[in-house]
């Protein structure tokens, strides 16, 4: 047997350079903020530092399809201000969605870009602000909201971006005010000498009765590899309604991990629409916990991934109120080599009687060597419930295929109608007509250009 | 207009038409009656070009063009239509649309102007009439949903729209009620014309009492075992398959 040479050195991790980062930017860019910033970063780089990044080992359900290897051993450069020259209103209007007249805040590379934002026309009382300045003008309600949904205890990612919180956007409604237009969020990454990581934060407050709709965009500037680690928070009123979208259109060589936690109390109504464009390894965690009696959500979402794309959506909904309802719909297509995972979990709580919950997740593969694999639990501990999960993955309907021939239409064009036939139903279920036209047009952009390839 | 010659035809390896012989001019109805499994749906099917069977020889000459060697949407651009026994559900996908892009995929294909969208509308305003069909049903998704009878009627309707020189319809009477049977066959007949031809494929001699064949032939087996006038579609009710067939057995036997 070999000497195996004795190691006097541990070598450093990514996650020791994360505690450096920090370290230095305490001491800058993060010196203005409230002290209970200080300590609530400290308290979440020490749950990161003991948690590590996860790990798909045997047991680890949570991560057993998704390998964050990658995010793991990439020296990321983490940065308090960034360099937004590069970044100029054209790149803007590309990447934004929705009216170019409605509110919207940019941030480049996890940092507020006030001369690309706009905010206007927002009823008396609304807020909608960059978080670093909200924590400095109303911290009292930022610190009631902040970290305080967003479990940071048990998920590393979320621990490492509360870590690093100071820059990101808040938005407050106050109790009774009806927001028609609405309110855009925008995160561009750039490409970088040395790859980037952002860690940017989104709180959002709706009170009582009050109606809100919320657009995140998530992009890249150019086709470069960088880390988007997002972790958002909303808290929906009693009877206010919240409509959430995200949509994601990274490089193709990005890493995108978000986090979503929300917060519905009673008889609201909250959808989120979760659209996955792009991106190399993409995870999305997506939490709804009904604190009050009679809300309703719905949970909607689209993938479309080729080459050797990675999305994995987890979508948690804990029922612990009585007479509360959900609908998810997750539906993807799946090219090249591929692969997708969703984690659908649906929780009902004890005495929780009458809730009505419903989890449908659906896969087309266009081709032999895409993954999609679909992993639905439920943890009931209530009898008088109802709930129900589908389930489905398979190739393009072939008698479909032939049924449409037979009737002149030419074999790509049948291809086409049935992939956009499939799709249809998740891009009908946003409500905001200019955002559904835009959507619709970028997914089907998409998919022709797959189709014609 | 159809020749069909000693057609050989398999799926999964079994071998389902075993020589069909069959040749159908301009103007003419055939009826193709057979017992169940005897291979009509298959003959109907590959017709079409259902690429789920192989034509393993024989051919079939439509219009002068060999037929077995064009696309699926090639044939019915070529003007040939199947009226499908169990038209497929295309969740997501408007029958109205899924109309006019064929409608104006076969029109492209013959240089001839294609129909926006107000002028489908109004065009198929009119035919909906013929099949006695509900014009919202039009704006729902290709089938979905549908009774039996609104499926066939809506393959009626098709047939309407694309103005085929040959149809051949697979069982447009199963599972009709006599009012649904009627209102179908009127909608057949109604397009019945001496420049197009028909194939009626049935299990039962009702529908012929409304769509009168000129010519009846009996597929058992896999093969054409008899041919005869539109009287021989009685004989089959009356006698059954097994009598025209045992016929046709001694009748080889004692050659």
């Amino acid at each position: 047997m070999k000497d195996v040479p004795f190691m006097t050195q541990r070598p450093a991790t990514q996650e020791q350079a994360y505690l450096a980062a920090l370290e230095s930017f305490e001491a800058n860019g993060y010196a203005n903020d409230p002290s209970w910033a200080h300590e609530l970063r400290k308290a979440a780089m020490f749950r990161f530092q003991s948690l590590g990044f996860p790990t798909s080992r045997r047991g680890n359900e949570e991560w057993k399809y998704t390998d964050v290897g990658p995010i793991a051993k990439t020296p990321f450069q983490s940065l308090d201000s960034a360099a937004l020259s590069r970044v100029d209103a054209a790149d803007v209007d590309v990447a934004s969605f929705g009216d170019s007249a409605w509110s919207q805040l940019v941030f480049v590379n996890g940092s507020y870009a006030e001369n690309l934002s706009s905010v206007s026309s927002l009823p008396a009382g609304v807020t909608v602000l960059s978080l670093a300045e909200a924590m400095r003008t109303m911290p009292d309600l930022v610190q009631e909201h902040l970290a305080r949904h967003a479990e940071y205890e048990t998920r590393a990612f979320t621990a490492l971006n509360t870590a690093f919180i100071h820059e990101g956007a808040f938005v407050h409604v106050p109790d009774g005010v009806l927001v028609a237009e609405p309110i855009r969020l925008l995160f561009l990454s750039t490409s970088e000498e040395k790859e980037i990581v952002s860690h940017s934060r989104v709180l959002v407050v709706v009170g009582k009765d009050s109606k809100a709709t919320i657009i995140e965009g998530y992009g890249g500037i150019s086709d470069g590899s960088y880390f988007s680690n997002a972790v958002t928070e909303i808290v929906v009123g009693d009877g206010a309604r919240v409509e959430y979208y995200k949509i994601q259109q990274q490089s193709d060589r990005a890493f995108h991990i978000t986090t979503t936690d929300v917060a519905l109390g009673k008889d609201c109504y909250f959808s989120s629409i979760n659209m996955d464009l792009g991106g190399r390894l993409v995870r999305n965690n997506l939490r709804v916990l009904t604190e009050g009696e009679g809300s309703s959500s719905m949970l909607n979402g689209l993938y479309l991934v080729n080459g050797t794309q990675h999305v994995d959506n987890e979508v948690i909904i804990d029922h612990a109120k009585p007479y509360t309802t959900s609908r998810e719909l997750y539906k993807g297509i799946l090219d090249g080599k591929s692969r997708s995972v969703f984690h659908g979990s649906i929780i009902v709580r004890e005495g929780a009687v009458k809730v009505n919950a419903n989890q449908v997740d659906k896969n087309l593969l266009l081709s032999d060597q895409a993954e999609a694999d679909t992993k639905p639990a439920f943890w009931i501990y209530c009898d008088d419930v109802r709930c129900g999960h589908g389930a489905a993955c398979g190739h393009m309907d072939e008698n479909a295929l032939f049924y449409m021939r037979s009737r002149g239409i030419d074999e790509k064009t049948a291809r086409g109608l049935l992939t956009r036939a499939f799709v249809s139903e998740v891009i009908e279920s946003i409500a905001n007509e200019p955002l559904r036209s835009q959507v619709d047009g970028l997914v089907q952009a998409k998919l022709q250009e797959w189709l014609e390839s | 207009m159809l020749e069909i010659k000693d057609l050989h035809v398999s799926i999964g390896g079994a071998e389902i038409l075993k020589g069909v012989n069959l040749h159908v001019k301009a103007g003419e109805v055939h009826a193709i009656m057979g017992p169940n499994g005897s291979g009509k749906s298959t003959l109907a099917n590959v017709l079409a070009g259902h690429p789920s069977y192989l034509v393993t020889s024989g051919e079939a000459i439509f219009e002068g063009g060999n037929l077995l060697g064009m696309l699926p949407e090639d044939r019915a651009r070529a003007g040939l239509f199947l009226c499908f026994q169990h038209p497929t559900e295309v969740p997501g996908v408007r029958l109205d649309h899924f109309m006019r892009a064929g409608y104006n995929s076969i029109q492209k294909s013959r240089g001839l102007d294609e129909m926006d969208v107000l002028k489908f509308d109004r065009f198929l305003n009119e035919k909906v009439g013929i099949v006695e069909m509900d014009r919202n049903l039009t704006k729902r998704s290709v089938n979905e949903g549908f009774s039996g009878g609104e499926k066939k009627r809506n393959e009626i309707l098709q047939m309407a729209i694309f103005e085929p020189k040959m149809a051949i319809l697979d069982e447009p009477d199963s599972g009709l009620d006599v009012d649904a049977l009627r209102i179908v066959a009127e909608g057949i007949n109604q397009l019945r014309s001496p420049e197009k031809a028909l194939i009626m494929v049935t299990h039962y001699q009702r529908i012929l009492n409304y769509v009168v064949p000129d010519s009846v032939h009996v597929l058992i087996g896999g093969r054409i075992v008899k041919s005869g006038g539109k009287e021989l579609a009685l004989d089959i009710e009356s006698q059954g398959y097994d009598h025209i067939e045992k016929a046709a057995e001694s009748l080889k036997s004692s050659r």
